[in-house]
């Protein structure tokens, strides 16, 4: 089985998100980026599915800074590496390069993260199997391979839907699918060597754009309450606050 | 030009976030001086689809078709985009909900549309730009997207815009399309519903338990407060991974983002990845221990002490107010 699997670099997890540019432009300024955690999980489901029988690529669109990124996925066991040489515009942008390049070297399964914790659109799976024409789920739970087709769990509000779906198609993971892998030393020093194909973008017409950005208004001043009075804390959830 | 809004059902019943997501796009039929229709697919009984009226859809389309009873987000996707070219819609509005985000991508693609995912406004139209603000970096932040395409398809955070009863005059009318078997090759086989308490991401309350309740035998008392004010129970990340609640309730930045009109945390620290997925909370209280954690310094309101002691006082407090309300 061949697998793809699609990684974005993303701000870590702790980073405080500033603008700059009179909020035109996020503060990349002493952000450290990492693989998008969800794409983690995708990694790993992909390398536990093909273990002996198959082949991981990761791709990326990105420009030359998300190289350690695709290193690090190298490292956790990925087979090889495709960088589309692009900024990622929108999730459009990116879903129509992956898009154009999977049409030329066909895959079984393509996988994405549920989200990228950056602009969360959930956007790219869908978009990829629209442009395919292939099934896609877009936040799925659990992945299990049987023959020429999968059952996969899919996330719906209060319970799950179980789905079986004929390959290729597209998914994108949540937590559950998988656990994280941690790179060891071997694969950290192969990953080094492992071959990684850059790829020019095609033109592709864009229709979105992000002009600026806000982050949320602080609150006041916490309010404390004695704890041996819950009686005050209802009354002023009731009366001030008004949400009980 | 007009407005299409595909009204999300759960077994034939529409949800919250489904009104709210009529509401929104009459809002959006207003600013463009334009109709609203309201599209929606599966098996709905006529009273049903007739409330889709009270939050001002003007016509109802119903697609009763058999193959089409269950959600299968290509072929939903195909039956949409073609009500929106055959009704001339130019905005297709539907809810960020698990399956709008199945939905959302695969119609901006079919409809050459920019999307907003996730919206959290009203688009601003003024000088004849298309704005809409929606949360980026797991609810650190919003951005504003401008869609610069002539098809527009935007999906609304649930909780995030009120519901507003307008109510029109409206006439339902049976839709039928063709489907195409390339959309059918994803097969249902099974719904499971794990309970038939309140969903987390549609909650308007939730009740949320970290690492400081000490182990899952404990939550019985979160669960009971949930309960007690149709809340939904929520997680820390450590609280899913060590397996004492399912990660579905896990929130935070790499868990679900929820924006409910109260969120309680007790045991919960406060971490930064926690904050994120529920900082657009309007009413934030915290119930810890220790009154040096870093949540406090987000919260509305706030208890310093022992959970143990705490939450069954604050149970028999909402008891009381209850009876006396
Ligand atoms: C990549 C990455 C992603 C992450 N994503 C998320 C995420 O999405 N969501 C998330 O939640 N976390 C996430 N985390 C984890 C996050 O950093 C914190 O570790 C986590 O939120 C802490 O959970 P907690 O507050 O339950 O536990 P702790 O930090 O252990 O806090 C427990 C709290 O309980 C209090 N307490 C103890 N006993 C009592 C008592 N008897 N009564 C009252 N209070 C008591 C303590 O004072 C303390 O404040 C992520 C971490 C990483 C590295
Ligand atoms: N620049 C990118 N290059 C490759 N894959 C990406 C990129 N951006 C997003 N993705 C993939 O698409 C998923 C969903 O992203 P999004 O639609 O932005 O939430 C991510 O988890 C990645 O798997």
């Amino acid at each position: 089985m061949k697998i793809l699997v699609c990684i974005s670099n993303v701000p870590d997890t702790t980073t405080k998100i500033t603008f700059t540019d009179n909020n035109t432009q996020f503060n990349t300024n002493g952000v450290q980026f990492i693989l998008n955690p969800y794409d983690e999980i995708a990694l790993a489901r992909a390398i536990e599915l093909t273990e002996g029988t198959g082949t991981v690529t990761v791709i990326n669109v990105g420009e030359a800074n998300t190289e350690p990124t695709i290193r690090k996925a190298l490292a956790i066991g990925a087979t090889d590496a495709v960088r589309i040489n692009a900024k990622p515009h929108d999730a459009w942008y990116v879903a129509y390069q992956i898009a154009q390049y999977i049409k030329a070297n066909p895959f079984d399964l393509v996988l994405t993260g549920r989200e990228s914790i950056d602009y969360n659109g959930s956007k790219v799976a869908g978009m990829l199997g629209e442009l395919l024409d292939l099934p896609s789920v877009s936040i799925i739970k659990k992945l299990e391979v049987d023959g020429d087709k999968a059952t996969v769990e899919r996330e719906i509000e209060g319970g799950k839907e179980v789905l079986t779906i004929p390959f290729p198609f597209i998914a994108g993971t949540a937590e559950s699918v998988a656990e994280p892998k941690i790179p060891n030393m071997r694969g950290i020093m192969s990953a080094r060597t492992k071959p990684l194909t850059i790829v020019e973008p095609v033109e592709v017409k864009t229709n979105s754009e992000i002009i600026s950005y806000e982050t949320p208004a602080p609150r006041g001043q916490v309010k404390l309450v004695p704890a041996d009075d819950a009686a005050k804390l209802v009354e002023l959830l009731h009366t001030e606050a008004r949400v009980i | 030009m007009s407005v299409l809004i595909y009204a999300e059902n759960a077994g034939g019943k529409f949800k919250k976030s489904t009104f709210e997501a009529v509401s929104y796009a009459r809002a959006i039929a207003d600013q463009n001086n334009t109709g609203l229709i309201a599209i929606s697919i599966g098996d709905v009984s006529a009273d049903e689809l007739n409330a889709l009226a009270k939050y001002g859809a003007e016509k109802i389309l119903n697609v009763s078709n058999a193959k089409l009873k269950n959600f299968v987000n290509q072929a939903y996707a195909s039956v949409i985009a073609e009500a929106a070219k055959k009704q001339g819609a130019d905005i297709v509005v539907l809810s960020n909900s698990f399956s709008g985000r199945g939905l959302a991508p695969r119609l901006g693609v079919k409809l050459d549309a920019g999307i907003v995912d996730g919206a959290v406004s009203l688009p601003d139209q003024s000088g004849g730009k298309f704005h809409v603000k929606k949360t980026a970096f797991s609810g650190k932040a919003f951005a504003m997207v401008e869609l610069t395409s002539a098809n527009k398809v935007i999906a609304l955070t649930p909780n995030s815009y009120k519901i507003v009863e307008t109510a029109k005059p409206a006439q339902v009318e049976d839709f039928s399309v063709e489907t195409k078997e390339s959309d059918f090759k994803a097969m249902l086989k099974e719904i499971v519903r794990s309970t038939d308490k309140v969903s987390l991401p549609d909650a308007e309350i939730v009740v949320s338990g970290g690492r400081g309740l000490k182990g899952p035998e404990n939550w019985g008392m979160i669960e009971e407060l949930a309960d007690l004010l149709g809340a939904a129970t929520a997680c820390s990340k450590p609280v899913s991974d060590a397996g004492w609640r399912p990660h579905s309730e896990h929130v935070g930045q790499t868990g679900i983002a929820v924006s409910p009109n109260l969120y309680i945390a007790i045991g919960i620290s406060g971490a930064i990845q926690h904050l994120a997925g529920i900082s657009s909370s309007k009413v934030i209280v915290v119930i810890n221990k220790d009154a040096e954690a870093p949540f406090f310094k987000v919260a509305d309101y706030g208890i310093v002490g022992d959970a143990f002691e705490v939450v069954p006082k604050l149970i028999a407090a909402i008891k009381e107010h209850k009876t006396l309300a």
